[in-house]
């Protein structure tokens, strides 16, 4: 089976004023058609703005975006990041979406829901009004808006925080696009809401077939819909493993102490939490060695010589670390 | 539908009214939210009587603005002393009507301050949607001429150029459409600059629209609540103006009557024959009034978010 969408060294830097940030260094990974991918991280890993860079939605005058992203449909291939922008525009929001984390901000504010969705089906698919009107009504409907016809024309402010995320969804899945990308829909809401959020998408993605990447920082929310994990810490991606092999049998460091730090059900009170002692690193200063190294409890020499490369530990998954969790001793030079 | 009624009372009658898309309910919605706000609703009936003068002046005047009855003249307005029926209120030192004068003089101000601000709105909002769009080197080109025309004190400047390029209802449309343009750029430019990075615009280039679609589908509508607001106060602001330079005889010529015209001709009769520039001056401060009650109930219908907030 080949993959739906291939990213190949995906490096992304802005040129501030105050130099330059190095926010993705490095990204590789191939999406498989049908599969959920989750990207996971704290704030700043670059779990976004990978994404963002591969869609062309940062903003161009600072972001210098490189490597190569092969997207494969039924008969084409393209690379994202080398066609022009109005081929891209062909690309987003038809085969490509993203739902946005805060969708109040998301949503034009003078324009209604209903408008909102029409409008991507009226620019891809070619519909008039009227079909976009139907269209869109069933969307909403899908979406699990009660009254879709009625709430075509209700305002972003009139819908609750959770309508608002699925009026989003609605916009995105309405060219029935292959890759959904969900970058943090549910930090927004609170808990029931939040599992209702990733049932709907689940079911969405059964039924039209979807592929989806799921960025988030919720490692229980992850545990529930991917089947493949990437860990990001300071723009790398530092360990790629199948969902259950993540937690079960992580390798890295870094992951090990995020499963650490999740509290458990049932637990007495008496283990604290375990935390990551230290700051992520400086994204100003280029990497130069594992970006791990200055909070990592089993670093050793060669950590602040060179950045690791991927080792494989198993059947697809990945890590990048020089220290070896099963052998408990570090890795062979080669 | 039933069991939902407890939620469309919380959203407000609107969910329901805006699914009847027709003209007249539009209509009668804009009736309701204007009776809602009883400020707007005055300030608009006083606008509209101000416009209904002007538009049928010469069926409701009782004489001839331009008419002169020496023998009438310096006549006091109806109630006063030595006032009466006949001229309502009063005559000026030739002899004419006071109110059909002002009646006619809305015309001039009516017209100079709508097609002023249509022309100041119209190119005012491309030149700052194509400064705060574009950015960069445009945007400092655009900015440093709009800072320099602000810089200028405005009434010097334009009665400066009022005064060069002579009096005449086309002239004085011309100069205050055309000064009026840099405030209009800065507040179009500000709001661009603020809207470009709001997160709907971010999301609708994730839909792939296109850059002239997002400008015109997504930022303009979100301008035309301040932007019409403006228009508003600067309508009433644009009138002031001209009777200002009317007063100072560089608004249209004598032989037109409006407002301006007339209080300059009344000050020399101020403390004699108040009424000449009283009313003429009431007229002023009534559309001025009117306006500015209007504009501020604008701002609130204008969008949708406060619309539906007010009791």
């Amino acid at each position: 089976m080949s993959s739906i969408l291939s990213v190949k060294n995906l490096t992304t830097r802005f040129n501030t004023f105050d130099g330059t940030v190095y926010a993705v260094n490095g990204v590789d990974f191939e999406l498989q058609p049908g599969e959920t991918l989750a990207v996971v991280g704290e704030s700043g890993s670059g779990k976004s703005v990978s994404v963002l860079s591969l869609l062309g939605l940062l903003p161009a005058e600072s972001a210098e975006v490189k490597g190569t992203a092969h997207f494969q449909t039924k008969d084409t291939q393209t690379d994202l990041l080398a066609i022009s922008k109005e081929k891209l525009n062909k690309i987003r929001g038809k085969h490509i979406s993203i739902v946005f984390q805060d969708a109040l901000r998301s949503l034009n504010p003078v324009l209604t829901v209903g408008e909102q969705i029409s409008e991507s089906l009226m620019t891809h698919m070619g519909y008039n009004k009227r079909q976009a009107y139907t269209r869109a009504v069933e969307l909403l409907e899908n979406v699990g808006i009660s009254y879709p016809e009625k709430r075509f024309y209700s305002y972003p402010h009139q819908f609750s925080g959770g309508m608002r995320q699925r009026a989003m969804i609605a916009i995105a899945i309405a060219c029935e696009p292959e890759i959904l990308v969900a970058d943090e829909p549910t930090t927004a809401l609170d808990v029931t809401i939040q599992t209702q959020i990733v049932e709907l998408t689940r079911r969405l993605q059964r039924e039209m077939g979807m592929t989806v990447i799921w960025i988030t920082h919720d490692l229980g929310v992850v545990a529930g819909i991917a089947d493949r994990v990437i860990v990001m810490y300071a723009g790398m991606p530092i360990e790629l493993a199948k969902v259950d092999d993540l937690y079960e049998n992580a390798q890295h460091p870094y992951t090990e102490g995020l499963l650490g730090a999740i509290p458990e059900l049932g637990e007495t009170g008496q283990n604290r939490l375990i935390s990551i002692g230290g700051a992520p690193p400086d994204l100003f200063e280029a990497p130069k060695h594992c970006q791990f190294a200055w909070r990592c409890p089993y670093v050793f020499e060669r950590c602040w010589k060179e950045i690791p490369p991927n080792y494989q530990v198993e059947e697809g998954h990945y890590t990048k670390c020089f220290y070896d969790m099963s052998a408990q001793q570090a890795r062979d030079e080669e | 539908m039933e069991e939902n009624t407890s939620n469309e009372k919380a959203t407000g009658l609107i969910v329901d009214e805006q699914a009847d898309r027709s003209i007249a309910a539009k209509l009668v919605y804009v009736a309701r939210l204007l009776w809602r706000d009883k400020a707007g609703l005055i300030g608009l009936v006083m606008f509209l009587l101000v416009v209904f003068a002007a538009a049928f002046s010469p069926w409701i005047t009782p004489h001839n603005p331009m008419q002169q009855d020496i023998q009438a003249s310096k006549q006091a307005p109806a109630w006063a002393e030595g006032g009466s029926t006949e001229y309502l209120l009063g005559t000026d030192s030739l002899g004419r009507d006071v109110l059909s004068r002002i009646i006619y003089g809305s015309r001039v101000s009516i017209t100079v301050g709508f097609l002023g601000v249509m022309m100041a709105f119209t190119l005012g909002m491309m030149i700052g949607l194509i400064s705060g769009y574009k950015g960069g080197r445009t945007d400092n080109i655009i900015m440093t001429l709009v800072n320099m025309v602000l810089s200028l004190p405005y009434l010097v400047f334009v009665v400066f150029v009022a005064a060069i390029l002579g009096n005449s209802l086309l002239n004085v449309i011309l100069i205050f459409g055309l000064t009026d343009i840099p405030i209009f750029v800065r507040v179009t430019r500000g709001e661009v600059l603020r809207l470009r990075e709001e997160g709907f615009i971010e999301a609708a280039q994730s839909i792939g629209q296109k850059t002239p679609r997002i400008i015109f589908k997504h930022i303009m509508p979100n301008l035309l609540g301040p932007l019409i607001t403006l228009a508003t106060f600067e309508m009433s602001a644009m009138i002031f103006y001209e009777a200002g330079l009317g007063f100072l005889g560089l608004s249209v010529p004598p032989s037109i009557p409006s407002w301006g015209n007339m209080l300059a001709m009344g000050r020399q009769y101020l403390t004699v024959y108040p009424w000449m520039s009283v009313y003429p001056g009431l007229a002023i401060v009534f559309t001025g009034f009117g306006m500015n009650l209007f504009g501020d109930w604008l701002r609130d219908a204008m969008d949708p978010r406060m619309r539906q907030k007010k009791k």
